[in-house]
C-alpha cells in the first residue's frame, strides 16, 4: 500500500528493510546514531539531518558511528564490502568526498578492472548534495560530474520519494560501488511510496512529463525547477518533455535520444558548475547521436562556473532557476 | 639429528624455507628479466624483506585478509597466491592473477586472502580494516592485516585506522615494514618518531618492534599479536625492521645509499642467509635438503617465467569488460 511519504523517510525505510531481509547490510557514518558513548540518549541525532533516526533502536550495533575519519571508514566500507559485507557508509556531504576520495575512486572503482574481474565491492556511499541551504561553498556543491567520470563507479540522484527508495534499494543490492546523492533540499518532498520493498533499475530514465516541442534533461532538484519552467511555457503554447535521469552512471542515453528525435529541441539543465558537466556529457551525446533531428543548438542551463557562495542573495542566483530554464527553452524555439 | 629447539616442526621449517627461496628467486629473476627489457611497467622488488612476509604470514588462513603495498610480490607468494599467475601478470598476460589488467601492482587473489597489492600508499589499511570488521560481524575468526613501509607509515590513512581498529576493537595487524627508506628518503629524515612501535602508544595499542631479518623473531612476534587479534584482544602494531635488497624500483640508480651498503647486507642481513645458518647449525635441517628445495624453487620460477613468455595477450574484447557486474 502506498502512502505519502517523505524523501528523508524513504530513504530511512529502504534501510531499514534492507537491513532486516539481509543480515549483512550494516550502516555506518558520522552520528548516523548519534550520541555514541555520550551521556545523553543512544541513538540521539540519527544523522546530521536525521536521515537515519530509529534505525538503531531496530538494528542495533549494525549501525555505527565512526569518528570523524571519512577516509578510514570509507576505506573500511569498501574493504568490508570485497569480504562478505554490504556496507552502506554516509559520508555526510558529498563535498568531504575530497577527504576520503581515494579509497572511493582509486580503490573501490577499480577493484573489478584490476583485478581482473575476479573482486565484487558492493558498497553504497550515501552523501547530501545541492545547494540551497546557505551552507556555502564547502557543504552544498553538486559534485555528480566527477564521480560519474570515474569507470566502475556507479551514481546515482534521485528526485522524489519514490525513486528514492527504490534506488537505494537497487544500490543496496547492487554488486558495484554506487554513490548515492541525496540532494538536500528534497528530504521533505513528498510522493506516493508503497510500503513494500520494491527497486528501481538503475539506467532507466523517467519520462516526467511528455511533449513535444523540447526536451529538458535534467536529474535531482532541476525535476523540479524544469517542471516549473515546462507550466509556464505550456501557457505559450511550447510543450516540453521532462526526462529525469535518475542515474548518472548508467546513464541512459537511448531515452534522451529518443524524446530529442521527437521534440528536435535539447534543453541541458545540471546544478552542477558546467564544465564537463552532466549537461555538457548530454549535449555532447546528442549532438552525436542524433544531430540530424536538432532544429536548434542544444543549450545548457548550468550553475556559474564559480564556487557556492554563502549570501542567500548569490546563491539564489547561483542554483539554475525555472525562468532560466524557460529562456533557455525559448532560445531553441527562435527562427 | 639433534632434538629441535625451533618453534615450527621441520616439515615447517622447510615450507618457510621454500616460501622465502621462492620469493627470494622470484625476485631476482625479475631484477633480470626487467634489466633485459622483458617486463613492461614499474616493478618494486621484495628481495631482502621475505622473513618478514613469510613468518607473519605462516599464522594466517585464506580466512584472513591482507592488504598489501606496491612491494606486494613477496606478499602474494607467502599469502599462497600461485607463482604462475603472478609472473603471467607481471608480463601482461590473460593468463595472469588479473588476466592482465592489473600487473605487478596490483596483483589480487581474494580466494586465498589477498586483497591486493596498491599503487596508492597507505590506502591498504582502511581496507584491511573492514575485512577485520567483515570477520567480526560475520563472526568468523579471521583477521585483517596492512602492510604499509616506512614511508606510507606517515599517512593519515594509517594513523586513522590504527585509532579506528582501536576504537572498534578489530582483529586487526598493522605491519610496519620499516626497510630505512620511502623511495630514497631515509626514514631518519621523514618519520619524527624513533619508531612506529612508539606510535601505537598513542592509539592505545600494542606496539612491537622486531628484527625482520630474523624468521624466527618474526614468527614468534607475529604470532603474539595474530593471536591477539582473533582472540579478539584488538589490534597490534608490528614494526619489522628490514632490509631492501634492490633500488625503491627496478631501474633506481640508488645513489642514495651508502658506499657498500647493498654489498654489507647481502653479506650480513640476508634473512635466507641466516635462517639456513640457524637451522643447520641446531642440527634439525641438513644442508642437502635446504639445496634441494634451492633447486626445486629455480625450477618452478623457470617454468612461471616460460608459461608467462607464451603464453596469449589480453585481447581488444578484454578492454571493456569487468569494469561493471553489469551496466
Amino acid at each position: 500500500m502506498a502512502r505519502n511519504l517523505s524523501m528523508k523517510d524513504a530513504i530511512n525505510e529502504a534501510l531499514d528493510q534492507e537491513m532486516s531481509r539481509d543480515p549483512t547490510v550494516i550502516v555506518m557514518g558520522e552520528d548516523i546514531v548519534g550520541g555514541s558513548g555520550s551521556p545523553g540518549e543512544d541513538d540521539a541525532w540519527g544523522g546530521v539531518l536525521g536521515v537515519t533516526k530509529g534505525l538503531y533502536a531496530k538494528h542495533g550495533d549494525r549501525l555505527m558511528d565512526t569518528p570523524l575519519s571519512e577516509s578510514a571508514y570509507i576505506g573500511a566500507a569498501i574493504g568490508a564490502s570485497t569480504c562478505g559485507l554490504r556496507p552502506v557508509a554516509e559520508l555526510m556531504f558529498l563535498d568531504f568526498m575530497g577527504v576520503c576520495f581515494d579509497q572511493i575512486f582509486n580503490q573501490a572503482a577499480k577493484f573489478r578492472y584490476m583485478f581482473g574481474g575476479k573482486a565484487e565491492t558492493p558498497v553504497t556511499i550515501r552523501a547530501m548534495v545541492g545547494a540551497g541551504f546557505r551552507a556555502a561553498a564547502q557543504h552544498s556543491q553538486m559534485l555528480t560530474p566527477l564521480f560519474t567520470h570515474i569507470p566502475g563507479l556507479k551514481v546515482v540522484c534521485p528526485s522524489n520519494a519514490y525513486d528514492a527508495k527504490g534506488l537505494l534499494i537497487q544500490s543496496i543490492r547492487d554488486n558495484d560501488p554506487v554513490i548515492f546523492c541525496e540532494h538536500k533540499a528534497l528530504y521533505a518532498s513528498e510522493t506516493d511510496v508503497p510500503e513494500e520493498s520494491y527497486t528501481v533499475p538503475f539506467g532507466e530514465a523517467n519520462i516526467v512529463r511528455e511533449g513535444s516541442d523540447a526536451t529538458i534533461v535534467c536529474y535531482g532538484l532541476m525535476v523540479h525547477r524544469a517542471s516549473e519552467a515546462a507550466e509556464t511555457l505550456a501557457g505559450e503554447g511550447i510543450q516540453c518533455e521532462i526526462v529525469d535521469l535518475r542515474t548518472l552512471s548508467p546513464i541512459d542515453t537511448d531515452s534522451v535520444v529518443e524524446s530529442v528525435e521527437n521534440t528536435g529541441r535539447l534543453v541541458c539543465v545540471d546544478e552542477a558548475n558546467p564544465r564537463c558537466s552532466i549537461a555538457a556529457d548530454i549535449a555532447a551525446t546528442v549532438s552525436q547521436e542524433a544531430f540530424s533531428s536538432l532544429k536548434a543548438a542544444p543549450q545548457m542551463v548550468t550553475a556559474p562556473h564559480t564556487p557556492v557562495p554563502f549570501s542567500p542573495a548569490l546563491e539564489d542566483l547561483y542554483i539554475p532557476s525555472a525562468e532560466a530554464i524557460a529562456d533557455a527553452v525559448r532560445k531553441t524555439m527562435a527562427p | 639429528m639433534n632434538d629441535n629447539v625451533f618453534p615450527l616442526g621441520k616439515e615447517d621449517l622447510l615450507k618457510a624455507y621454500r616460501t622465502m627461496k621462492t620469493i627470494r628467486e622470484f625476485e631476482e629473476r625479475l631484477h633480470v628479466d626487467f634489466g633485459r627489457g622483458e617486463i613492461p611497467g614499474f616493478v618494486h622488488l621484495y628481495a631482502g624483506e621475505e622473513a618478514a612476509a613469510t613468518g607473519i604470514m605462516m599464522h594466517l588462513n585464506d580466512q584472513d585478509r591482507i592488504a598489501s603495498t606496491h612491494r606486494g610480490h613477496g606478499h602474494c607468494i607467502a599469502k599462497g597466491v600461485d607463482i604462475g599467475e603472478m609472473m603471467a601478470e607481471i608480463y601482461g598476460k590473460i593468463t595472469g592473477a588479473c588476466r592482465g589488467k592489473g600487473g605487478s601492482m596490483h596483483i589480487a587473489d581474494l580466494s586465498k586472502g589477498m586483497m591486493g597489492a596498491n599503487g596508492i600508499l597507505g590506502a591498504g589499511s582502511p581496507l584491511a580494516c573492514g575485512a577485520a570488521l567483515a570477520a567480526k560481524t560475520l563472526g568468523h575468526k579471521g583477521i585483517g592485516m596492512s602492510f604499509t613501509g616506512d614511508g606510507a607509515s606517515n599517512q593519515g590513512t594509517f594513523l586513522e585506522s590504527l585509532n579506528l581498529a582501536a576504537i572498534w576493537n578489530l582483529p586487526m595487524v598493522f605491519v610496519v615494514e620499516n626497510n630505512g627508506y620511502a623511495e630514497s628518503t631515509s626514514v631518519d629524515y621523514a618519520t619524527a618518531v624513533d619508531s612506529y612501535a612508539d606510535r601505537a602508544a598513542g592509539f592505545g595499542v600494542p606496539g612491537v618492534i622486531v628484527d625482520g631479518t630474523d624468521f624466527f623473531a618474526v614468527y614468534e612476534a607475529a604470532g603474539e599479536v595474530i593471536r591477539r587479534a582473533r582472540e579478539g584482544g584488538g589490534p597490534s602494531l608490528l614494526e619489522c625492521k628490514m632490509v631492501r635488497f634492490f633500488g625503491h624500483f627496478e631501474g633506481d640508480a640508488q645513489t642514495y645509499r651508502g658506499e657498500g651498503e647493498n654489498e654489507y647486507n647481502r653479506e650480513n642481513n640476508d634473512c635466507l642467509k641466516l635462517f639456513r645458518a640457524r637451522v643447520t647449525e641446531a642440527g634439525v635441517v641438513d644442508g642437502g635438503e635446504l639445496d634441494a628445495i634451492d633447486s626445486e624453487v629455480l625450477a618452478a620460477i623457470d617454468k612461471a617465467v616460460e608459461e608467462a613468455v607464451a603464453a596469449p595477450l589480453p585481447g581488444a574484447a578484454d578492454l571493456t569488460t569487468d569494469v561493471y557486474v553489469k551496466y
